[in-house]
């Protein structure tokens, strides 16, 4: 089913079809999950949610838990919110407060009110419904739009507004753009809450040990500056805490960021001596760990001349983060990365606003705000093809950045590092037979069904970079989005690796094994990869925006190489020679021209660690590197336009699915689902192959079943996987991964991101499907998710 | 708290337990007996990850509580190795098709693809869907799991042609 790349270098374990390092222990059912981690002696949480939206909290009695046999402990806001400081927000929001249990007064249905201590997590719930909170119950805040103008319940009275961000950028000539333009197109396209659910859910063990003053943390965390937030909350120096990198992360895709649940339980196991474990259940997660995603309202206008080229356009996005603000608005400024997707468009007007309402906190989402943005666009690209009567294709053809351009600048600074974006359109129209789609289409449509092919071309930017933050919040002068790593060889040759950070399923033992086995040209299989903690490690910013081929890969590649130089200056030295005459290949130091005069691997390992009296004069004793790579191309403040390259890397994706809509239920069945890909060069064709599929599944969720519903009162009607619908192998069709490759000049071996794949242009594609499975009805949906019921109640409406 | 002393049958060895009945069959497997392997994804018998025999039967085991399962041979993740602890062709095949990212759903995956293989030793790509429909994968996709599982049907019919 893929396609290899037709120009692939000539890699020895890159690219190439090879096992991955992690898979045989989740096979063997030997991974190690946090719920897996056992301490000696611990004790376990269970969580009291606030049944009301909004509400001030009168008075709690904790008596009757705390006489529960097996109880240890009821803690309350009043006394976490005494001893610990405020979590950290993104945005510059002094009056917004954030603790892990509500202070005074609960600001969403399902927000934590008390947390119990016992011997078990049963005695621990049971306590928990002994609690008896004196609620005044209060009218929530609920809707976005609402928040701007209108008057509405504060959701923080003493920021004095539910507007936590507002700001208006201008890229390029705007207002001139627009007057020179012919046409222009207006429309509102809107990305309904949804998140990326794992099947794990959040959880994390601590233990403090006073003798020592140590803060061990073993959690199912994927979050930059993770052990930062803990040691300043907890008011403790930050080399008092340790994260245990090593716990295998049961799925993430951006929301495992439980920093409210780890500063509960640090602070429990501070204040009582024994360790503290919580584990949220599904409906702690769903309803309140925190873990929703973006919810979007997106305003747009474009402009563009009688050929659907496209100029100039108007963004307005308005983003609900929910109760408690966190790292959320920031995801309003990555799409600044790509705000005109893979397209020419000279300039851009972009308003943000991110207010705060009654409902679940937001965090960031696979892709930190991309998808939603890249569905916003594309919907503009199939209105403007509509408009004129084009072939939404070639719309998309005529605006695609062309393959001689880059590096190409986009109006508010970003530099896409290389692409070809027509040969992956190009290739996926033939390998998808896009005719033959269109006939199965019409066949179908002749038979009284609905049917619809869609088409998306997106960027999936990778790498990172804290900068646009700035732009949001300029206290935030941020320039470095680092990872390293920590390689050495033993005296008997073997080679390890320490990484810095977790792992929940992008494979990166294989990525640094694979990359340092390429350079060194030593068997992947035979290196070890670590995941040191986070006082061992070396910097990291964690393994989020796609980042870790292109930064954690770069690495690793210097660290390689930086050993193999050394090992090159020993052999030179003990065989006589200048460096410049050692050639290595195969595990051989050879001299030009002498292939007797040579030493291998093991001989120089045994040298470099042994043999002093055989070493360089000056030269480390030992074979280790480390490299502490910033993000290619990063580092700069804005200019005084704003303007500012952030993520460096640009992988491509072209979509087409074919649905079938059943007219009498409104169901959707994706029946095929063709990807074209390029991520430049693949470090493991099978991980990104995964990620691929995976992400395309994922994006198929958030455009036809997933939703975080509220009703007006604030209450959450999908807490559970009965009302939330993740799809099933049923939902999700076999999807045929085309890959192409461009490498990046600004990696190590040309890779780009892959992590956020499919998902970034699934919902924009399958939204694009069913829209022209509706086009006879003249029916457009740009609001997701498109369920089976709006469907439904859109063609009643039509047809009755 | 009251508690039931029960005997309980694990990939085939018996461990006598002293529980509270209200225990459930997950919990008791992962915090008594420590088999990790077995996994909780939502409590409410929608996902799957739980996913273990009860005699020849997957079954989720964060719905039956432990004291249930006595006189029934339970098998878990854990109890799907060969005999001398190498991986069974089924896991084999998941390792070399790469079915799975973070590994969480895939205990449960493997016990519901060795159940369909025991009925249908040679499944189309729709018997395998509907097979594993009861399981959530949030990674994946489900491709290389079901690739995975016709390259064990393979393998198995082969080597039974073999001999
Ligand atoms: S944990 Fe048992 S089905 Fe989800
Ligand atoms: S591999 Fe992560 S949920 Fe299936």
């Amino acid at each position: 089913m893929v396609d290899a790349p037709a120009n692939l270098p000539n890699y020895r374990y890159v690219s190439r079809k090879r096992r991955t390092k992690e898979d045989r222990r989740f096979v063997s059912g030997r991974g190690k999950f946090v719920a897996d981690v056992e301490v000696p002696g611990m004790k376990h949480v269970a969580i009291l949610p606030s049944p009301h939206a909004r509400a001030n909290i009168i008075s709690i009695d904790t008596s009757a838990a705390l006489a529960l046999p097996g109880v240890h402990y009821v803690l309350t806001g009043d006394e976490l919110g005494e001893a610990t400081s405020s979590l950290f927000h993104g945005l510059d929001l002094p009056n917004v407060i954030w603790h892990p249990l509500a202070v005074g007064m609960t600001r969403y249905a399902g927000e934590w009110v008390a947390a119990v201590v016992a011997d078990s997590r049963y005695i621990a719930e049971d306590a928990a419904e002994l609690i008896e909170v004196e609620y005044e119950s209060l009218p929530a805040a609920v809707d976005s739009e609402k928040m701007i103008d209108e008057d509405q319940p504060l959701v923080h009275p003493a920021h004095g507004t539910n507007v936590l961000f507002r700001k208006t950028w201008e890229w390029g000539p705007v207002a001139d753009d627009f007057a020179s333009m012919p046409n222009t197109v207006s429309y509102r396209a809107r990305w309904g809450r949804s998140s990326t659910v794992p099947i794990e859910t959040f959880g994390v063990v601590a233990k403090w040990d006073d003798v020592n003053e140590i803060m061990d943390v073993w959690a199912s965390i994927q979050m930059p500056q993770y052990q930062d937030q803990i040691a300043a909350a907890l008011r403790i120096p930050m080399n008092q805490v340790r994260v245990h990198n090593d716990v295998d992360v049961g799925g993430s895709y951006g929301v495992k960021r439980g920093i409210k649940h780890t500063v509960l339980v640090t602070y429990l196991t501070k204040k009582l001596g024994f360790p503290v474990r919580f584990i949220e259940d599904r409906l702690d997660n769903m309803s309140g760990g925190d873990a929703h995603g973006p919810d979007r309202i997106f305003d747009i206008t474009m402009a563009f001349d009688d050929e659907g080229v496209i100029k100039s356009m108007k963004i307005r996005a308005l983003d609900d983060v929910g109760a408690y603000p966190g790292r959320a608005p920031l995801q309003l400024g990555k799409p600044m990365t790509a705000l005109c997707g893979p397209y020419r468009i000279n300039s851009i007007e972009y308003e943000a606003i991110s207010v705060t309402s009654n409902k679940t906190g937001q965090v960031p989402v696979r892709g930190f705000g991309q998808s939603p943005t890249n569905f916003a666009i594309e919907t503009g690209l199939e209105r403007v093809a509509k408009h004129l009567g084009l072939d939404r294709i070639e719309v998309r053809a005529r605006n695609l950045v062309r393959k001689d351009e880059f590096p190409w600048k986009i109006p508010p600074g970003s530099i896409y590092d290389s692409g070809d974006f027509h040969a992956v359109l190009d290739g996926i129209i033939k390998t998808s037979n896009w005719d033959d789609l269109v006939a199965r289409r019409d066949a179908l449509r002749a038979k009284g069904r609905l049917a619809g092919v869609g088409i998306a071309t997106c960027l999936e930017p990778g790498g990172g970079n804290n900068i646009f933050e700035f732009l949001f919040n300029p206290k935030l002068e941020i320039t470095t989005f680092v990872e390293s790593v920590l390689m050495k060889v033993e005296p008997t040759g073997a080679i390890t690796a320490v990484m810095c950070t977790t792992t929940s399923g992008q494979g990166h033992e294989t990525l640094v094994s694979t990359i340092a086995g390429e350079e060194l040209e030593r068997d992947p299989d035979t290196i070890r990869v670590l995941h040191g903690d986070s006082l061992e490690a070396l910097p990291t910013r964690s393994p989020v925006a796609s980042r870790m081929a292109i930064v954690l890969g770069t690495a690793t590649s210097k660290a390689a190489r930086d050993i193999k130089s050394k090992m090159i200056t020993i052999a030179a030295h003990d065989l006589g020679v200048e460096k410049d005459q050692i050639e290595y290949a195969d595990g051989e130091f050879t001299v030009r021209g002498n292939p007797a005069s040579k030493l291998t691997w093991a001989e120089i390992c045994h040298i470099a660690h042994k043999q002093f009296h055989r070493m360089p004069p000056g030269h480390e004793l030992g074979l280790q590197a480390y490299a502490v790579q910033q993000v290619p191309g990063a580092g700069g403040l804005p200019d005084e336009n704003n303007e500012v390259p952030l993520y460096p890397c640009f992988s491509f994706q072209a979509h087409v699915p074919l649905v079938e809509i059943d007219p009498d239920t409104g169901k959707v069945k994706v029946h095929d689902y063709f990807i074209g890909h390029d991520c430049g060069t693949a470090i493991n064709p099978d991980i990104v192959r995964g990620m691929i599929i995976g992400g395309v599944a994922h994006g198929i969720g958030a455009a036809l079943y997933e939703k975080f519903e509220y009703d007006a009162d604030g209450q959450l009607l999908a807490g559970t996987f009965v009302d939330y619908l993740l799809p099933s192998a049923h939902e999700i069709p076999p999807v045929v991964d085309s890959e192409h490759c461009t490498p990046s000049p600004l990696t190590s071996l040309g890779q780009k991101g892959s992590g956020e794949g499919g998902y970034l242009g699934a919902p924009a594609a399958i939204a694009s499907a069913v829209n022209d499975a509706l086009a006879p009805f003249d029916i457009e949906i740009n609001e997701l998710p498109i369920r089976a019921r709006d469907i439904e109640a859109a063609l009643y409406e039509k047809t009755r | 708290m009251k508690q039931v002393e029960v005997t309980l049958n694990v990939n085939g060895k018996d461990t006598t337990l002293t529980i509270p009945p209200r225990m459930t069959l997950v919990d008791c497997l992962r915090d008594e007996l420590r088999l990790t392997g077995t996994h909780v994804g939502c409590e409410h018998g929608i996902c799957g990850a739980c996913s273990v025999f009860l005699d020849d039967e997957p079954i989720r085991s964060c719905l039956m509580f432990a004291v249930q399962a006595a006189g029934h041979r339970i098998t878990t993740v854990e109890g799907l190795l060969n005999e001398d602890g190498s991986l069974s062709d089924l896991q084999d095949s998941f390792w070399e098709c790469h079915a799975m990212q973070c590994g969480y759903c895939t205990p449960g995956m493997l016990v519901a693809s060795e159940s369909l293989l025991a009925e249908n030793p040679d499944p189309s790509e729709d018997d395998i869907r509907e097979a594993i429909s009861g399981n959530l994968c949030r990674c994946t996709g489900y491709q290389q799991i079901v690739e995975a599982v016709q390259m064990t049907a393979k393998r198995r019919r082969e080597g039974a042609a073999n001999g």
